[in-house]
């Protein structure tokens, strides 16, 4: 069962809208048998959503993302898990990691304005307990992002019929 | 005086007949919006460290000829790569890089045959063994190879088109068209029957990493048959670098030397681009590899699956990346039942009959395809299957 749950997270990762049906017959085993590898892997929640990345720039609705270094005083009992709390819950928050390395978290960060997303900063990030410092990195251009390169796929260029 | 051109063709050539391949793919070639299921080839891109590995020694300036043999570090790197099947190969003079495994297949033959000579064919197989046969002065003879049998060459088959001029048998499993593998005790069998018969084996293994159930096993490595047998195999098919052109051939001294003496003179030595992008494959393309080997699978499941839901009957196939279903319940031959499904419903195979006589009643689909495309064609198929 081990091998073929990380067979189902693969494909999944890589495709998400894979039905159950499909993936039966790929992996060859049932479809009771799939379903109920992802009704496992959901309630352990290994599987926690099922998201899709989108090309914003092309809807002409273009996004602005940032990356803060942000640096931080660990909490006596709590380490780092609390600041990072308390930064994650914000909406506008895409990812929160905790880094080795000169800084301690790194913060994704998206808004629609450059202005959003300096008053997120000014405004709230800056301005908390514990944040001794941030970094900010605007974005310039998406080239790939969770592994989906942004210029498109490469077209086939195969011969239609070889040997 | 007006000349006729063709005048000039040497007989042997004027007389081959062209590849059925060709005509199929002229007549797809002409048709838009076509999902092909016809290609014979990964539709991977080469690993972008392979690519790179290849950028990199064109910085460095590798642009000029190698030994004959190919680039001695690829050499090792084969024979060390090699014995993962339990074979052998001194990288001094037992191992010699090709331009494909197409050329090793060709000079192979030409090392091997004297005029007249019967060469031993599994049928259906790989398009250019025949006229290779055909072109080095032999007689290529096929050897039937059934469904009922998993498309395994049987030794009764074999044993039953043995002569006095019998000399080569070509293996060439993992099969393309057909998928079909031989495992170790399949193979025995067909050792024995070359041990009688004073045969030299010459076995294609280029599928031999595209194996779904077990692991490939190697002709060379039976014991007695090293000394009777040259394996060719390569990069195209493992680490979809078909377009690179590197294969090679392994086996005594004395038959890759007489190879080399032919490769020398018509090919100096496999472009060193290539062979330096195939020692990085070597070195480092193990997990992109089994990678695309898990994806081929998937994709073999689906696409079995899938036309055994249409009704059609469609063997197993373990090895290479083609399935080869029977369209004989449809009452068409090959050819009528690809060209209808080309022209009606737009999806390309290639008819079954023409990788040998054995073949008619089936056809190939390359399972090389992205999962969206083989769903959309089984259901194009399924409707042309429909109004049959």
């Amino acid at each position: 069962m081990g091998d073929l749950k990380r067979e189902v997270l693969q494909l999944l990762e890589n495709d998400s809208r894979l039905s159950k049906e499909q993936l039966a017959k790929m992996l060859n085993v049932s479809k009771e048998d799939i379903a109920q590898i992802i009704e496992e892997l959901e309630q352990d929640s290994v599987i926690l959503k099922y998201h899709t990345v989108i090309n914003w720039d092309k809807q002409s609705s273009p996004r602005v993302r940032a990356l803060i270094e942000v640096t931080i005083t660990p909490q006596r009992e709590f380490g780092f898990d609390k600041i990072a709390e308390r930064i994650y819950r914000f909406p506008q928050v895409k990812s929160v990691y905790l880094m080795s390395g000169s800084y301690d978290l790194c913060v994704i960060i998206e808004g629609e304005t450059m202005h959003d997303i300096s008053f997120f900063l000014s405004e709230k990030l800056a301005t908390l307990e514990y944040v001794n410092g941030t970094r900010t990195h605007f974005v310039m251009k998406r080239y790939k992002e969770d592994g989906v390169i942004f210029s498109g796929e490469e077209s086939d260029k195969r011969l239609v019929v070889s040997p | 005086m007006t000349v006729n051109p063709n005048s000039f063709i040497n007989e042997k050539v004027r007389k081959l007949p062209p590849s059925g391949i060709r005509k199929f793919f002229d007549l797809v070639s002409q048709t838009e919006g076509v999902i092909s299921l016809g290609v014979g080839e990964p539709d991977f891109v080469t690993p972008w460290h392979i690519r790179e590995a290849c950028y990199y020694s064109l910085e460095k300036g590798f642009t000029m000829y190698t030994s004959n043999y190919g680039m001695p570090e690829l050499r090792k790197a084969i024979s060390n790569y090699l014995k993962k099947y339990q074979t052998e190969y001194n990288p001094e003079d037992e191992i010699l890089v090709t331009v494909g495994v197409s050329e090793a297949v060709d000079l192979a033959l030409r090392a091997l045959i004297s005029a007249g000579d019967e060469v031993l064919i599994p049928d259906p197989s790989f398009v250019s063994y025949a006229p290779g046969a055909l072109l080095a002065d032999g007689i290529p003879i096929p050897l039937g190879t059934f469904e009922k049998d998993n498309f395994k060459l049987t030794g009764e088959e074999l044993r039953s088109k043995i002569t006095s001029r019998s000399k080569v048998l070509l293996l060439t499993f993992p099969n393309n068209p057909t998928g079909a593998i031989m495992t170790k005790e399949d193979l025995e069998v067909i050792a024995q029957v070359v041990e009688e018969n004073n045969l030299v084996v010459i076995s294609d293994e280029i599928y031999s990493e595209l194996t779904y159930e077990g692991k490939h096993f190697s002709f060379a490595a039976l014991p007695g048959m090293w000394e009777r047998t040259v394996i060719l195999n390569g990069f195209s098919k493992a680490f979809a670098m078909t377009g690179w052109r590197i294969g090679y051939a392994a086996g005594p001294r004395e038959i890759i030397s007489a190879m080399m003496k032919i490769h020398q003179y018509s090919i100096m030595c496999a472009p060193i681009m290539g062979q330096k992008a195939a020692l990085e494959a070597l070195k480092n393309g193990e997990s992109e590899m089994k990678k695309m080997v898990q994806s081929f699978n998937q994709r073999r499941n689906l696409m079995v699956n899938g036309l055994r839901e249409l009704g059609l009957s469609c063997f197993e196939p373990k090895g290479s990346f083609y399935a080869f279903p029977s369209i004989k319940e449809t009452g068409l031959s090959s050819e009528e039942f690809a060209e209808r499904l080309l022209t009606e419903e737009k999806v390309a195979v290639v008819p079954g009959n023409a990788f040998g006589e054995s073949g008619q009643g089936f056809i190939r689909c390359c399972y090389a395809a992205s999962v969206n495309n083989i769903n959309e064609a089984l259901e194009r198929m399924g409707r042309l299957l429909k109004r049959l």
